[in-house]
């Protein structure tokens, strides 16, 4: 599929407002028209389920890797394969391919979650395209991990030439892994903005910028954001002194934009978690030698945390610490969404190791299908007038 | 309920059951032995972690999917599984009380139970219904459920055990397993052979002991009795009438199962068990039940399996709603799941034991997550040898890996099987989340169901 052909030009020549406004609604959108637009185009589709995902492989080999991750649906097609209990983003990740909003060529879960591992299963008994996990190591302090997923990218890339993509050679992913490099340097710089000028960007304005690289290919994400930083640095808006705040708790199903905008009304939000699958490797990842064997260690040796994932060498309230004191962070809003086993049980540890340090946090549980956030501003309000007089 | 002639089959007994039982006094010493001696050994096993939380002895805390047992006892730790304790919470009556007090300490009503359950326990200092556990000094935990790791994690923080884990690769999609032998086959082995290294050394660290590979190869040959026993005791209940119920017997079964993996009492029980069921099976006598303190022959209308978990806050009321129309459970996924993939049979290599242990450690572990995540063709399938009337299916609130894919497996066993299905959802610890009236109302729908279907069988 021939790269040079662009699939959202509607940015170009508008104002930073308006870019924001036009992104969000790509996001939002659960009908992924510029997908649909690869596809009529001959474009191949690997969809990956939330968090982490080597995108670099199948944009070597030519397909378009989607971040699956929900949206706002009506509920109905799905109803009968789901039960209770379980969050809203397995629901309507499957709702959106049932009513054929997008069509893929290969679907890839991750075991993430107990929820998330199911998906493979529940997605191979509804389309006749080969549903799969990719197994990210759950012991990345094992010697064996890297080697291992080494091995697993392999097989994975195997999968995707099954599946219509060209075979993944190593100039090709050299290739990749330069685009993406590009994209997390641009994404960093992006993130380093929110922290040193944040009245500059907003969560749910950055929230939609990031959004868009779960589904634009990945070098028109980079032509957008090369064209945006700069106008956001430049941007003319007045220094605004609010209370600084770390979101944590939106690495998978992600928050609704009227949820971000109603607690960056209150507060300068200077670091989250969200689309941290989309940023979860730090540094560049280096293209000399055996590409494949570089992207397996730096998903091990140079990447983010999530409560996703156990990792010795990275205890998540240290991370979290970490997050917070580098961004110069005030308090934390701990959200997580309903029914969410991995982010609620981690709720409990953060707010024990932030009452240890003294840092005021906010608890919440959000629903990307939720309506109202009157309750949520007025809870932020107090959050924080009730921090600025204590 | 509809009023029936009950068959001596129907009442889990064959015609010549019927004249034969209760004449010789074999039967007396025979019938019912494994209920006895698996209920003595659990309690004994209760008293032993007792005892070790008493004298301030440090354990070893397992799931019981893959539960490494073999390594451990190598190193004389007292062996903890806090699925199996916490569960008792339920069954005697007393989770809620455990469960709020989790959720006071700040712990929402909708993470799993089962860890709500046991955090509470470690807040009470050890205290559970059978007795006291004692506090780790390894935590030992495998992807097998992801809420394994956030589970961990909080023994970790609240006394600072090193957790070791085991990730096993699982099948990435239906029916596209690796097999010993070929490429993929092998780096997976290779990634579990290593972990099992790293385990003996983080257990040698921990106990200043050395590894004893002898001692390894006796538990290994106590797990393949018991492998090999437990395969052929599931294929039992393939004849009629079923010998156990898979419910509540089969409860009794995984107990012994985890609890005495690897050891010597454990491979003597499990052949003892076969050796009584495999006696009934030859003399037509069905899985018993209580009545009146009597054991009775329970009656075996309907042949069910079940997918999903038990639900232990109604744990006998849950096994009436289907023995009061006659339903049998003659297999489940429970057996096979939390047996931790036991049922496959698989028997370890002894003159190579290390490296067969990780194989067998990959082959188990991951017939577990392909029962739970994909199918399991052995039961949901018309041609299932266990001749099956229906399928149950029970989702929980606490168990997303078992509960997550069950209603979309239950729409594809009706739709594209046309195998008759109930699904039910409630809880495995919580009795707030469980509506007895509202699961019995389903239950008897799906029973007039059954009634229907086989009277219009029989007309044609």
């Amino acid at each position: 599929m021939t790269r040079s052909v662009t699939y959202f030009d509607a940015w170009r020549g508008r104002s930073l407002d308006e870019i924001f406004a036009l992104c969000r609604e790509m996001v939002e959108d659960p009908t992924y028209p510029t997908v649909k637009a690869w596809r009529e185009r001959g474009g191949g589709v690997v969809g990956h389920f939330q968090v982490y995902f080597p995108e670099e492989i199948a944009h070597a080999a030519g397909m378009l890797p989607v971040k699956i991750r929900g949206g706002r649906t009506d509920g109905i097609s799905v109803s009968q394969h789901f039960g209770s209990y379980l969050c809203s983003i397995l629901k309507t990740s499957l709702d959106i391919a049932l009513d054929k909003h997008i069509e893929l060529d290969l679907f890839v879960t991750h075991p993430i979650c107990d929820g998330a591992r199911n998906l493979a299963g529940i997605w191979g008994r509804n389309f006749p395209y080969k549903a799969q996990v990719l197994h990210l190591p759950q012991n990345p302090n094992s010697a064996g991990a890297v080697e291992f997923l080494r091995h697993e990218y392999s097989r994975l890339a195997d999968d995707i030439v099954a599946a219509g993509g060209k075979p993944v050679t190593a100039e090709a992913l050299k290739h990749s892994l330069d685009v993406y490099n590009r994209s997390r340097h641009l994404m960093r710089d992006l993130y380093r903005i929110r922290r040193e000028a944040p009245w500059k960007l907003a969560g749910d304005e950055s929230f939609a910028l990031v959004g868009m690289a779960g589904f634009l290919p990945r070098e028109e994400f980079n032509l957008l954001l090369e064209a945006v930083l700069p106008m956001i640095e430049s941007r003319p808006v007045r220094q605004q002194d609010k209370m600084r705040v770390v979101l944590e708790g939106g690495f998978c199903e992600v928050p609704p934009f009227d949820l971000l905008q109603a607690v960056s009304r209150s507060c300068h939000v200077v670091d989250d978690d969200l689309f941290i699958g989309l940023r979860w490797i730090l540094e560049d990842v280096p293209t000399d030698g055996d590409p494949m064997a570089n992207l397996a260690a730096a998903y091990i040796e140079r990447s983010s945390y999530s409560a996703v994932q156990h990792d010795n060498d990275k205890p998540k309230e240290r991370m979290l610490l970490e997050r917070v004191g580098a961004a110069k962070a005030e308090a934390v809003i701990l959200a997580s969404a309903k029914m969410c086993e991995p982010g609620l049980d981690e709720q409990v540890a953060y707010s024990k190791a932030l009452d240890a340090k003294k840092i005021p946090y906010f608890i919440t549980e959000f629903e990307e299908n939720q309506n109202t956030f009157d309750d949520i501003s007025i809870q932020m309000e107090t959050f924080v007038e009730n921090i600025m007089f204590d | 309920m509809a009023v029936r002639d009950k068959s001596e089959t129907e009442r889990g007994m064959t015609a010549e059951a019927v004249q034969r039982h209760g004449s010789k006094s074999e039967d007396q010493d025979i019938v019912g032995r494994g209920s006895r001696e698996g209920a003595r050994l659990m309690r004994k096993w209760f008293s032993s972690l007792t005892e070790a939380a008493r004298h301030d002895r440090k354990a070893a805390f397992v799931f019981v999917m893959g539960n490494m047992n073999e390594v451990l006892r190598c190193f004389d730790m007292p062996i903890v599984f806090p699925e199996v304790t916490a569960l008792q919470t339920a069954v005697r009556g007393t989770s809620e009380d455990y469960l709020r007090e989790a959720e006071d300490y700040g712990f929402s009503p909708d993470v799993c139970g089962y860890v709500k359950a046991d955090i509470a326990m470690h807040l009470r200092g050890g205290e559970h219904p059978m007795g006291l556990i004692p506090k780790p000094a390894l935590v030992v935990t495998t992807n097998a459920c992801n809420t394994y790791f956030k589970w961990a994690e909080i023994w970790e923080r609240l006394y600072e055990a090193p957790v070791v884990t085991i990730d096993v690769p699982n099948e990435r999609a239906a029916h596209t397993r690796s097999v010993p032998g070929d490429e993929n086959f092998k780096y997976e082995l290779a990634y579990v052979t290593q972990q099992v290294k790293e385990l003996i050394s983080a257990c040698e660290r921990v106990t200043g002991k050395r590894f004893d590979i002898d001692k390894f190869r006796e538990h290994l040959r106590h797990a393949n009795t018991m492998s090999r026993y437990w395969k052929m005791l599931l294929a039992l209940n393939q004849g009629t009438p079923a010998v156990f119920n898979a419910l509540t017997d089969g409860l009794a079964y995984l107990g012994m199962a985890n609890c005495f993996r690897a050891t010597e009492e454990g491979a003597i029980y499990f052949k003892e068990l076969y050796e009584e069921m495999e006696y009934r099976s030859r003399n037509g006598i069905g899985a018993l039940t209580k009545k009146d303190g009597l054991d009775v022959p329970l009656e075996q209308r309907f042949r069910l399996g079940l997918l999903g978990v038990p639900c232990y806050p109604i744990f006998r009321g849950f096994s009436e709603f289907f023995s009061d129309w006659g339903g049998v459970f003659v297999i489940s996924s429970y057996l096979k799941f939390a047996s931790g993939g036991t049922s496959l049979g698989y028997e370890f290599d002894l003159d190579n034991p290390i490296e067969s242990f990780a194989e067998g450690t990959l082959l188990t572990v991951r017939e577990t997550q392909t029962g739970l995540l994909f199918d399991l063709p052995d039961i949901e399938d018309k041609l299932s040898p266990y001749r099956l009337d229906g399928i149950v299916y029970h989702g929980v609130k606490s168990c997303r890996t078992a509960s997550s894919g069950l209603a979309d497996r239950r729409y594809h066993t009706s739709e594209m099987l046309g195998l008759p299905t109930l699904l039910l959802e409630s809880d495995i610890v919580d009795p707030r989340a469980v509506s007895k009236a509202q699961m019995k109302n389903r239950a008897d729908a799906f029973f007039e169901g059954l009634i229907a279907r086989q009277q219009r069988a029989s007309t044609r």
